[in-house]
């Protein structure tokens, strides 16, 4: 489904990642871990085509397609969606009008007909209870003042919405308590399929616990420097990341 | 001849011709245009706003648009089959196009209310915005008061329908020059929403240069909605004075989204304690069209509250004025006093020009001011393209959004979707 080949990137002249390999197919959950500064984020902004990071060599192709060709709107077009590490706040644009205009674009895209209200009604009430969030919350200013539990869950919610076929979850677990990540990763495992492929970013190994992964990849210094499967992230958490940067320096 | 001394001599001949109880003011706002003028650039008022310009041309004055067709209607207000209408063509009440239906509503022609029950009333406040805007261009509407309307509403009495007010031109025969003039007396008790909009037919300049004067008695309401949509060739010196003579409530809307030159003047002064008053303003333009939002608060009396918040979204060549001017006098001890200004630039070639300015004379006082010139979000603009919106549709959400808050602020339910829906157009939505 998605194929990185020795992908390099940077911003304002600074490379940061550097030469990244991955592979992943329909219906795994693969997991990238990584000290602060390792790369991960800029691998999700690359991914999903924020404008700021300059590709410097490699490729990455999703479902046949080069990627990084995309437009933004289109690589969601194509299945693609990433959760924000930090969702943006417009006040003023309520989530469900925000949804009504995505959900039919990325449709027209798609080449489906537009959802007409009801339609779109019932395909919002049914998201709404598979990743447990309520009305309110998205008749509101899109996160405006929401906490960051409700703000991942709106995340949560609009992925749901979107059904893509590779959610990127940019540290989803970052700033949420431990009902809130349990929450959120519910929400993500309600709309896992066979057909569709989850890539999980985050620094610690506790989001893991209730999104299981199949396959763990450590992320330093721009490379993939080692995978396997879900006990490397429990090894991490008990080791931490300095036996990585000892293990670098020796090699 | 000059188009100032076409101007002026029909002014004269105006005076002339009509020895009414209005004539002294008319004789004195012509001595007072004749000696300041029109204002220029260097007027710091107008710094930005070039309306000498608008003078070198010639009009049409005074035509009698009585038997006025139905061309007017295109632009008629939602809901106008409820609403009390009152229409000006080129300036001048239009009484057999106007439908007066609530009661307690009184309409009149300014020279009748000048010498009836509402003598005092006209005398007292009649011309009152001279007092601020001292500048030619308020002296030359005061100069003609041709079919110039006084508007009451009865104590205690809350006017069900809204007050939808036309000022049209009409440039069939021509470019026109048009100065309607309004004085409105809300008293003790009395609500009422007043809603302006302006309307050009036929493909000519037109000038219109309104001024409208609203008395607000102890503890009346007024709601005041301006909608400005004009076409590319119509310019505007819209002047709104409000006097809250009594402890009172003031809700004002301001919504511009095109014309040639347009110059706002909105002026609140707070006479009495207990004042409360909002200003909101929005202004969306394009192309060449420039927009002025001049305004004044003047506090003179203690415990009043004022909050003033206008947006604006610049694109094209289109040009953005704002100038927010609040005086608080020594008296005016525990005042609230807010006032903010945003701007969204969405193209290289737009301006803006924002500047607050406040004046305290008391020291015991709660003053806020603001403003803000940016572009949009990238942000913002990147989170909606993640989630499959394309950039265009993506603009558009983001700047309703940037809108939506004064938007809101039209609490006339038919009137706030008419306007969203001509931004939504505008959008593209």
């Amino acid at each position: 489904m998605l194929q990185i080949k020795d992908l390099h990137a940077g911003i304002e002249g600074k490379e940061i990642l550097k030469g990244i390999n991955l592979t992943i197919r329909p219906g795994e959950v693969h997991a990238i871990m990584g000290p602060n500064g390792s790369g991960k984020s800029t691998l999700a902004s690359v991914l999903a085509g924020r404008e700021d990071y300059e590709v410097t060599g490699g490729s990455v192709e999703f479902l046949g397609k080069d990627l990084l060709e995309l437009a933004p709107e289109a690589r969601a077009g194509e299945g693609l969606f990433l959760a924000f590490q930090y969702p943006v706040e417009i006040p003023g644009l309520s989530t469900i009008n925000f949804m009504k205009t995505a959900v039919n674009e990325v449709r027209k895209y798609r080449g489906q007909e537009a959802l007409d209200a009801a339609e779109f009604l019932k395909l919002m009430k049914e998201k709404m209870s598979l990743v447990n969030i309520d009305k309110n919350l998205l008749t509101r200013s899109l996160n405006e003042g929401f906490s960051g539990g409700e703000k991942k869950r709106n995340e949560v919610f609009q992925m749901a919405m979107l059904e893509p076929k590779l959610a990127i979850l940019d540290e989803t677990d970052s700033g949420l308590d431990i009902d809130a990540i349990r929450i959120a990763a519910a929400g993500v495992n309600a709309i896992r399929s066979k057909e569709n492929a989850t890539l999980v970013i985050t620094h610690y190994q506790r989001l893991l616990d209730y999104i299981v992964p199949d396959f763990v990849h450590v992320l330093y210094n721009g490379r993939i420097v080692k995978s396997g499967g879900k006990e490397l992230a429990l090894e991490l958490e008990e080791t931490g990341y300095s036996f990585l940067k000892n293990e670098m320096n020796i090699a | 001849m000059s188009t100032i001394t076409t101007i002026k001599d029909k002014a004269q001949q105006l005076g002339a011709a009509t020895q009414d109880a209005l004539q002294p003011v008319r004789a004195a706002a012509l001595a007072a245009f004749d000696q300041l003028g029109v204002p220029a650039v260097k007027h710091e008022e107008w710094k930005y706003t070039r309306i000498s310009q608008l003078f070198n041309q010639p009009y049409q004055l005074g035509v009698d648009h009585s038997n006025a067709d139905a061309a007017w209607q295109a632009f008629r207000l939602p809901e106008y089959e409820t609403a009390n209408e009152l229409v000006f063509i080129n300036g001048v009440y239009n009484a057999a196009a106007s439908t007066v239906r609530s009661a307690g509503l009184v309409v009149l022609p300014l020279e009748e209310a000048a010498k009836g029950e509402y003598a005092q009333i006209v005398s007292k406040h009649l011309g009152h915005s001279g007092k601020y805007l001292k500048d030619g261009i308020n002296a030359l509407n005061a100069s003609f008061l041709v079919g110039a309307v006084f508007i009451g509403v009865n104590r205690s009495t809350e006017i069900e329908h809204p007050v939808y007010i036309y000022n049209i031109t009409d440039g069939r025969a021509g470019n026109v020059f048009a100065q309607p003039r309004t004085l409105v007396h809300v008293a003790a008790n009395a609500g009422v929403v007043l809603v302006e909009t302006y309307g050009s037919i036929g493909v000519a300049d037109h000038f219109t240069n309104q001024v409208m004067e609203v008395v607000v008695e102890q503890d009346a309401r007024v709601e005041y909605y301006k909608v400005q949509n004009d076409s590319n060739r119509s310019s505007l010196v819209s002047t709104t004075h409000f006097r809250q003579v009594g402890k009172s409530y003031v809700h004002a809307v301001t919504i511009s989204l095109n014309g040639a030159m347009v110059r706002n003047n909105l002026n609140m002064v707070m006479e009495a304690e207990h004042c409360d008053s909002n200003m909101f303003g929005l202004y969306f333009t394009s192309d060449s069209c420039h927009v002025d939002n001049h305004t004044i608060v003047d506090n003179a009396k203690p415990h009043c509250l004022s909050n003033e918040y206008y947006k604006g979204i610049l694109d094209g060549s289109s040009t953005g004025v704002f100038n927010g001017k609040i005086f608080v006098q020594q008296d005016a001890q525990k005042i609230n006093a807010f006032q903010s200004n945003k701007n969204i630039l969405l193209s290289d070639n737009a301006n803006v020009y924002t500047k607050p300015q406040l004046e305290i004379f008391a020291d015991d006082v709660k003053c806020s001011h603001g403003c803000t010139v940016g572009r949009l979000d990238e942000e913002g603009l990147f989170y909606l393209r993640s989630r499959g919106v394309t950039e265009a549709s993506a603009k558009s959400l983001l700047l309703h959004a940037f809108a939506v808050d004064i938007l809101d602020q039209i609490r006339h339910d038919a009137l706030r979707f008419y306007v969203d829906q001509l931004i939504s157009e505008r959008l593209g939505a």
